[in-house]
């Protein structure tokens, strides 16, 4: 008799308990595997549900570079004093103990199409039947010039929430009077469309509360943006003369960053801050243009009706890293998506019924305290595309009541879906 | 909310006017100072009724129906799916005297940990007491009798909503389907700001999303996703919401 390890004898032990709940064709040893990548709204809803559904019968691994995972969704809410950052991070413990899916904490850095298997950092490797990608954005550091990864120790981006987002936090509430703060916002396509304002108007709110005067002038390479009516109401009502927002044709372009000096330096102008908030074009994480599954764009084309990689049928992208048509990247479109695609994938490896797709998505913003603002639409495959069936937004002008029931709602959906991804 | 008090909802309304009136005159805080404890305490309910009736035929809507309230032992009413840590909390002898509801809604979330009742509570114990003894004015049925859910014969839905109704969701197709909706309302039937859906009786569940398809409810985000549902689509997830149990 061969040599059996602890570990083995477990797998064996697992193996024959399973045999009772399963058809005998998926027998532990051939279960199909489903790999993914990126532990996010898109990565950690896929796992979650494929486990959940398939009830045993697909052997889940979630690969993510950390042990938890900060939402960059109401991370602004923690910069605004709103939310502790505890509280905006989870673990991964229910994925394991609850779902039975393997968490594999390293960094996935190349794909094996032909042979089917993830390479890791370390050099171990995975072998998948289907592999979901959900990497979510790598930033474009020499968008900006003079930006990179060694500058945001000093002009934060904290466009992906953690470390960056907590430096941002020290940096904001070190503001004093008479200084200023500049905002370098992302060209489009980006993470989180409303984000940028959102953003400046917790910035606003703490140096409001806190009755310091001080400026925050946002340069944004964009003639407009995500609810920018809304936005610039509140900020007229809530902070008057606080914030200045500038489009190219008043800055005549972003040229250059400077974050030792602390200057931006703009085809019109030189702007100075004490503190600088740089946030550059961005693409899909690097694991999706290492395994080949992006275009031009630097993002990832899908088939509409079921989140599938045009470059490979064995693959998924979800989330950030796809280029999903009329949907924005944000953590409610990402985790929409995951289940289209987790759906897809039970038909695929174990005949699972497939429903057509169906996604949806909703933004909520806080503008001051107890006055949210919202955006959401539907959305379904059109024409090999997914394209918005119906849409809203809040409107300017609406009464208190309505604005505090909106926020109280965005608190609502915070726990909704984090429970949705985590467990 | 069906407290079948017509008369006194007319009263209730011409002293409104008068406060009004009053309004004009004299500060707002001597206004309230003014107004009836009846008229107080139905203004204090109007944040529970989204979710609660009471009075004659009050039936079980997002939470149970508070006719007879005060003295029932908590999680113990027919036809709706408690919390288990509402049930819990009856079975370890928890009973909704006056004293025992006043500290639940002060703070509901502290009070039972893990209950599903999506309300961050009333601070002001003046209004907490207005508001209790209200509901036991307008209660028809004796204090403390376990009165038995009327949920399906008392009430008259639209007549969409009875097409649907007739219709046999397929769970499944539910399932999946509520994908949509759990990204908000929690599978787990808990809730922290937005309101629990897990084990709603299914004619409360089609009528609701009628009424958003309707505009008799408003919230905008509801609106686009019914107004995106078929109508099996709706008795699929009905069929599936109303069998899941709360955790």
């Amino acid at each position: 008799m061969t040599r059996i390890t602890r570990r083995r004898l477990g797998l064996l032990m697992g193996a024959g308990a399973a045999t009772f709940a399963m058809p005998t064709y998926l027998r532990a040893q051939d279960k199909p595997k489903v790999v993914v990548i990126g532990g996010g709204a898109g990565g950690a809803t896929a796992a979650r549900y494929l486990a959940k559904d398939s009830e045993g019968a697909i052997d889940v691994t979630l690969i993510d570079d950390s042990d938890q995972f900060t939402t960059c969704f109401f991370s602004n809410l923690y910069l605004g004093g709103y939310r502790d950052f505890g509280s905006i991070t989870h673990s991964y413990d229910k994925l394991q103990s609850d779902y039975g899916i393997t968490k594999v904490t390293g960094m996935a850095v190349g794909v094996d199409r032909d042979a089917k298997t993830v390479q890791m950092a370390d050099g171990a490797t995975i072998p998948y039947d289907r592999l979901v990608v959900s990497p979510g954005i790598d930033l474009i550091w020499d968008s900006v010039e003079g930006y990179s990864e060694e500058a945001a120790a000093i002009a934060p981006h904290a466009w992906k929430a953690g470390p960056q987002t907590q430096l941002l936090k020290e940096k904001l509430d070190a503001i004093g009077n008479g200084q200023q703060i500049v905002m370098v916002a992302p060209p489009n396509p980006y993470r989180c469309p409303p984000g940028p304002y959102e953003r400046v108007s917790m910035m606003a709110h703490v140096l409001k509360s806190k009755g310091v005067d001080a400026k925050i002038i946002v340069l944004d390479p964009k003639d407009k943006f995500s609810k920018q009516g809304l936005f610039e109401e509140g900020w007229a009502k809530y902070y008057p003369g606080m914030i200045e927002w500038y489009g190219p044709t008043v800055h005549g372009g972003i040229e250059s960053v400077d974050v030792e000096a602390g200057t931006v330096e703009t085809g019109l102008d030189t702007f100075k801050g004490d503190l600088l908030n740089i946030i550059p074009a961005q693409k899909a994480g690097m694991i999706a243009a290492e395994a080949g599954l992006t275009n031009d764009s630097g993002f990832c084309p899908i088939d509409a009706a079921s989140m599938r990689s045009t470059e490979d049928d064995s693959i998924f992208v979800i989330g950030d890293a796809s280029i999903a048509g009329a949907m924005p990247k944000s953590g409610f479109s990402a985790n929409s998506q995951a289940k289209v695609a987790a759906m897809n994938i039970r038909g695929d490896l174990i005949d699972a019924k497939v429903f057509p797709a169906k996604y949806s998505n909703t933004c909520w913003s806080l503008i001051e305290s107890d006055d949210g603002v919202k955006v959401g639409a539907q959305y379904a495959p059109q024409d090999g595309q997914i394209a918005s069936t119906s849409s809203f937004i809040s409107q300017t002008g609406e009464d208190e009541e309505t604005r505090k029931a909106t926020y109280e709602e965005s608190i609502g959906w915070y726990a909704g879906i984090t429970s949705d991804m985590f467990g | 909310m069906r407290n079948g008090l017509d008369n006194r909802n007319a009263v209730a309304c011409l002293l409104a006017i008068g406060l009004l009136c009053a309004a004009f005159m004299t500060t707002s805080s001597l206004a309230l100072a003014e107004e009836t404890p009846y008229a107080a305490g139905e203004r204090l309910f109007s944040q529970c009724k989204t979710c609660h009736e009471v009075g004659e035929g009050a039936r079980h809507k997002i939470g149970p129906h508070l006719d007879g309230i005060i003295g029932r032992v908590a999680g113990t009413m027919d036809g709706f799916k408690y919390s288990t840590a509402m049930r819990e909390a009856g079975e370890a002898g928890l009973a909704w005297d006056r004293e025992a509801l006043d500290s639940y809604l002060a703070k509901p979330r502290d009070f039972i940990k893990g209950n599903r009742m999506s309300y961050r509570g009333m601070g002001d114990a003046e209004d907490r007491e207005t508001l209790i003894g209200w509901l036991a004015n307008v209660s028809v049925s004796v204090p403390g009798a376990v009165v038995e859910d009327k949920a399906e014969e008392a009430h008259a839905p639209s007549s969409f909503a009875d097409i649907v109704l007739a219709m046999e969701g397929d769970p499944e197709y539910g399932e999946y389907l509520a994908g949509e909706c759990v990204t908000c309302h929690q599978a787990s039937g808990h809730a922290d700001g937005i309101p629990s859906i897990v084990g709603l009786p299914r004619d409360y569940f089609v009528t609701a999303l009628f009424e958003y398809k309707t505009n008799v409810r408003s919230n905008e985000v509801m609106k686009l996703r019914v107004n995106n549902l078929a109508n099996e689509e709706i008795a699929a997830l009905a069929a599936y919401f109303s069998e899941l149990e709360p955790q």
